[in-house]
């Protein structure tokens, strides 16, 4: 029996770490300038804790292997532990996981503990069940203001103000278009529940809770055409809540996003058309 | 110690723990539960066990609080709306009554333990009244705030006095209910040894509860009309 | 002298009515058996609900007559609406870790062995003790009420078990379910951390107050330590959950705004509709602090009596004294202390103080410290060992597998910046399913084999108990590691289905591997009720100590009389794990046996904490 449970053991260590070496089941690749660095990181990560798992369960299995009870088998060894052992084994255990979280902020602190750099292009996001909804502020970088009185989730999702002259030129669409290469500075809000942005290839997820306005900045570096999903319970059909986020070449994101309302959503129409997803 | 004893009161009095031998507070002792005479044994975890129980349910009645007073900080910065109500005076009332039947309380359970079962009684009665003072003084406070409109809605600040009020008169009228068990029960000297022992744990047990009681309705008052 | 303890303690008659005997009894061994038929209960049904997400999963376009009939809006044209699968996952949730995980190994195992293990008659307050039963019953009573609560479109509410504001405070315009349903899911929850309080109340007072003659704190077996630290962390943490639970109360029912802000907007805009009142100031945020201060003590409150177990099973049927008695009560202890201070790692993409993060981060990873203690302890624990692989101990050493398996992901997820890609995602849900869906479940497993001899007098039936292993330990590992292949996908969580993205076109077989995996692990469980049943009538006749273990439950009869020991209250005289002392003449020393069985001096390794609770 020892020795069926240290094979089998053996067995599902290999079949884990199988899984995760064959690269079947991986990240998309990444389009953004901190991806590479989470990337990294987590490499480092996975191989401390492959490591870990097969070691703990390699000597788990030898050891029910080894000192099963068979007939001709002595007394068990009588021990109660071995101290010195014990500070040794914490001692690396400690510094190896505190080496890992400190390590594990930098990305963190670089996204999160930096205002977004000056010349940043800014977004206002708004969610809602189940939609989400783009504010630009068009060509003269003002946005227009908002006011939830007017807000009609057919005509005026996020209730953009008419008598502003700053709301003139302002364009509201279910697509996020970003430039490559610039910093983007999204304001995340919300209409009614918590909802949180997420877009696998950037590298980042952000919930956008009703109430407050989250700041948040990154830099996209491929251009093309990648799917948004939400990535906080948000209602029945949550599972739906999709959107596309169009990464483009400055020019044409120049051009687009100089327009206003109506030939906006026309041109981002067809450049929806034009890019394609990646290859998956 | 000698197994034998010659009265229930030193036997009590042993007990209680109030006597040269000290057991490190709570009556638990340091290297476990061996000791030299079984005899004792029991009779000598009676009263302790209700005191740590008394002070365990007072660890979970703080977390309570703390969770709450927490949320109240929290959410005095979070909005624009924090705009506190103006404190009804008769809550200096409440918090009279409660310090002096802490009062009485204490001077209950000090007849208590000298054997004075008439006093005793008579002290709990006057706690017990007091304490159902302080509850009518709550409500008069709560009518004062209806009457001028301010409901738990109103505000947030609104919203937890209401809450803070009604979740420690709660808390309270369970102690009263305690003291009112005491009362009914309890008031006569026991016939045997573990029974007086019973009946000094269970006041002391709830002792300890209404002194905490009245500490945290002050901790309440001073958070709700006293902080920034 | 014993005599007189006896009398004193327990002064009055065994019950004798059926009804004082069995329903509404003080005895704390049958209090824990009804904690364990609640259990064995809720897991059906949170069972059930699990198979029923993963048809849905695996075959979202399915027609099911049968429950169309029952809940005819929940299944529109035979088709489970995406609504009523969320309710699955909300009830599944809900139901497991309360009603099972925070049940079973505590209130279950733990009330019926923790006095005994001790050296007491009972727990220190028998009322109160039964109250904490009836009350989580009516607890359980409340929330499969919320099954019909919401007019056949769902089985309750759709917020997940951890309910966020304001999908949970806004009413039945946020969702179908969150009218009733989560009225209902809050009254219920409440009820339980009264029920927990009282129960944590009890294990306190009795651990602190009512060990027996020689049974120091460091006598004590570990079952006894996770169980003591378990119910530190219930009364610290479940009244938090209390708090937060009445203040969403409030806000569905009362109309304050604790957790909405201003500007509501669903359809219509709050205060112009009255299915929207009117809201301002609330922090959504503060729900989530308040939730994760209880939930992550929660998760420890799940596991750590399952530890306790192992490491008492691991030393008995490996023949020999657990390696590091005294690192391993150091090791509960800082689990159960650091285990308050990292909540804010289930906040990191909230909103919260990105500063807060980093500190919740790095605490969190050294929380693994003393997990990694435990796990080379136990391992150490069957080096030079004489392993007997019973039932029980199987499942001991399974769920050394397991929680490593699942504990040692909780390095990728603890970090901030890769949380970034993986929160919210299947890889979460595969950690904490392999820790608590399966670690914690393989220590009850490990416990029911192990005490059901001492608790019904029969042994269970060996062979049902290894085949119900064997499948049961494959079969977990090949329901949750494809968990982790999913959210390395970037698979995301609560979601009805697989079919809306493009970047998840590699998630069907794997969604199908693991339906099929689950369906034949969940119906293996069957082996076990079987055997748990046909075991209490038919099994093998137990005598007092079948395992030979040390412990004091194996000085009496199986099952114990109504006062534990007869009126022979034990002395106790040595540590809880001697097993092969040199120079003795069996492979085991009861804790009671009074001294004069020696250790000889300058053996084996060089000793870390004494057989007898003392430093050498």
């Amino acid at each position: 029996m020892g020795r069926a449970l240290g094979v089998i053991i053996w067995f599902i260590t290999l079949a884990s770490v199988w899984m995760f070496l064959s690269g079947r089941w991986w990240f998309p690749a990444s389009i953004s300038e901190h991806g590479p660095a989470v990337d990294s990181q987590f490499t480092i990560t996975i191989i401390v804790v492959g490591i870990a798992f097969t070691a703990a369960q390699v000597g788990l299995g030898w050891v029910v292997w080894k000192y099963r009870d068979t007939a001709d088998a002595q007394r068990a060894t009588y021990s109660h532990g071995n101290n010195r052992l014990e500070i040794i084994w914490t001692l690396v255990t400690a510094v190896v996981f505190i080496s890992l979280a400190v390590m594990g902020q930098s990305v963190w602190a670089s996204l999160h503990l930096h205002a977004a750099p000056p010349g940043s292009y800014q977004i206002e996001v708004v969610a809602q069940q189940f939609a989400w909804n783009f504010h630009y502020p068009g060509k003269d970088t003002v946005f227009g203001k908002t006011d939830p009185n007017l807000i009609d989730d057919t005509t005026n999702p996020v209730g953009v103000d008419p008598t502003d002259p700053n709301a003139k030129d302002d364009a509201v669409s279910p697509t996020l278009v970003i430039p490559v290469n610039r910093p983007v500075e999204l304001v995340l809000r919300s209409k009614d529940v918590t909802h949180s942005f997420w877009v696998p290839q950037l590298r980042f997820k952000q919930d956008l809770v009703p109430g407050m306005a989250i700041h948040v900045h990154f830099t996209a570096n491929k251009v093309g055409k990648y799917e948004l999903a939400c990535a906080e319970l948000c209602g029945m059909n949550h599972y739906k809540m999709k959107s596309f986020m169009l990464v483009l070449p400055q020019d044409e994101f120049d051009d687009l996003t100089r327009m206003a309302q109506g030939p906006f959503q026309d041109r981002k129409g067809q450049l929806l058309d034009k890019y394609q997803l990646p290859q998956y | 110690m000698a197994a034998t004893v010659t009265s229930t009161e030193q036997v009590v009095d042993a007990a209680i723990g109030t006597g040269a031998q000290s057991r490190g507070g709570n009556g638990f002792h340091k290297n476990g539960g061996g000791h030299a005479d079984d005899d004792g044994l029991a009779r000598r975890y009676l009263p302790a066990r209700y005191r740590i129980g008394a002070w365990v349910a007072i660890g979970s009645i703080v977390m309570l609080f703390v969770a709450l007073s927490s949320a109240y900080i929290v959410r005095s910065a979070s909005g624009n709306d924090w705009h506190p109500i103006a404190m009804p005076k008769v809550l200096w009332l409440s918090t009279a009554i409660i310090l002096a039947s802490s009062v009485t309380m204490e001077i209950s359970r000090r007849a208590l333990k000298r054997q004075e079962d008439r006093s005793y009684g008579s002290w709990l009665t006057l706690t017990v009244v007091l304490g159902l003072g302080f509850l009518a003084s709550q409500l008069i406070a709560w009518r004062q705030l209806i009457r001028q409109g301010v409901y738990i809605a109103s505000n947030p600040h609104s919203s937890f006095f209401y809450l803070f009020t009604a979740a420690h008169g709660l808390h309270l009228l369970g102690g009263i209910l305690a003291l009112t068990y005491l009362l009914a029960r309890t008031r006569q000297r026991r016939a045997t040894i573990e029974g007086e022992l019973r009946r000094v744990g269970a006041a002391e047990a709830a002792t300890i509860y209404w002194h905490f009681m009245d500490g945290l309705w002050v901790c309440l008052f001073l958070l709700l009309f006293f902080w920034k | 002298m014993a005599k007189a303890t006896h009398d004193v303690v327990h002064r009055h008659e065994p019950p004798k009515s059926f009804i004082r005997k069995y329903i509404f009894s003080l005895d704390h061994k049958v209090i824990g058996i009804q904690y364990i038929l609640l259990a064995l209960s809720a897991v059906v049904v949170g069972m059930a609900m699990s198979v029923l997400m993963r048809l849905r999963l695996s075959w979202p376009e399915a027609h099911w007559t049968t429950l169309a009939k029952i809940f005819p809006t929940g299944f529109a044209g035979g088709i489970m609406q995406p609504e009523f699968y969320l309710s699955l996952v909300t009830m599944h949730g809900t139901i497991m870790v309360f009603f099972v995980l925070t049940t079973a190994p505590q209130g279950g195992f733990g009330n019926y062995f923790l006095p005994i293990q001790i050296g007491a008659e009972d727990m220190a307050f028998p009322f109160l003790n039964m109250m904490s039963f009836w009350v989580t019953f009516v607890g359980f009573v409340v929330l499969l009420s919320a099954i019909f609560a919401s007019g056949g479109a769902t089985v309750g509410s759709i917020g997940g078990w951890t309910q966020y504001a304001p999908l949970s405070a806004l009413g039945e315009i946020a969702g179908p379910g969150q009218g009733t349903g989560v009225t209902l899911w809050v009254i219920s929850i409440a009820i339980f951390c009264v029920g927990s309080l009282l129960g944590a109340l009890n294990f306190i007072t009795t651990l602190l107050n009512m060990r027996t003659r020689g049974m120091s704190l460091m006598r004590m077996p570990l079952t006894c330590w996770a169980w003591f630290t378990t119910a530190v962390l219930a009364l610290l943490s479940f009244p938090v959950l209390l708090g937060g639970g009445i203040l969403l109360l409030l806000d569905r029912l009362a109309g304050t705004s604790f957790f909405i802000p201003a500007n509501e907007y669903l359809g219509v805009l709050a205060g112009s509709d009255p299915r929207l009142p009117y809201h301002a100031g609330g922090s959504p945020l503060l729900w989530q602090h308040l939730f994760w201060f209880f939930g992550h003590p929660e998760v420890y409150i799940a596991i750590l009596p399952g530890m306790g177990a192992t490491s008492h099973i691991l030393s008995t049927f490996a023949r020999k004294p657990i390696f590091g008695y005294r690192a391993m009560v150091f090791a509960i202890f800082a689990i159960g202390m650091l285990g308050f201070f990292v909540w804010g790692h289930h906040m990191f993409m909230s909103g919260m103080s990105p500063y807060s993060a980093i500190a919740f981060s790095i605490l969190t990873l050294s929380i693994g410290v003393p997990s990694a203690i435990k796990t080379f302890n136990w391992i150490g624990t069957l080096w030079g060992a004489k392993i007997r692989f019973t039932t029980p101990m199987l499942f001991a050493i399974g769920f050394v597998s397991v929680f490593v398996a699942g504990g040692i992901t909780g390095l990728v997820l603890g970090q901030t910046s890769l949380d970034f890609f993986f929160h919210d995602t299947y890889f979460v849900t595969a950690h904490f399913h392999l820790v608590m869906g399966v670690a914690s479940i393989f220590g009850m497993f490990a416990a029911t084999y192990f005490w059901f001899p001492k608790m019904f007098g029969r042994m269970m039936h060996e062979g049902l108990g290894k085949f119900h292993f064997w499948i049961t330990f494959v079969g977990v590992y090949a329901i949750f590691v494809p968990f982790h292949a999913m959210g390395l996908l970037g698979m995301p969580r609560r979601y009805a289905q697989f079919t809306e993205y493009e970047f998840l076109k590699h998630a069907p077989p794997l969604v199908m591997f693991v339906t099929i995996a689950a369906i034949v692990t969940v119906s293996v469980q069957a082996v076990f009720y079987f055997n748990l049943v046909w075991s209490v009538f038919k099994g093998k006749k137990a005598g007092e100590n079948p395992w030979e273990a040390t412990t004091l439950e194996w000085t009496t009869a199986s099952p114990p009389p109504h006062d534990n020991f007869a009126g022979v209250i034990p002395t106790v005289y040595r540590g809880p794990y001697e097993f092969s002392v040199p120079g003795a003449p069996k492979d085991f020393i009861m804790q009671n046996e009074p001294e004069g069985v020696e250790v000889a001096a300058g053996l084996g390794e060089t000793s870390g904490n004494g057989g007898d609770g003392h430093k050498h």
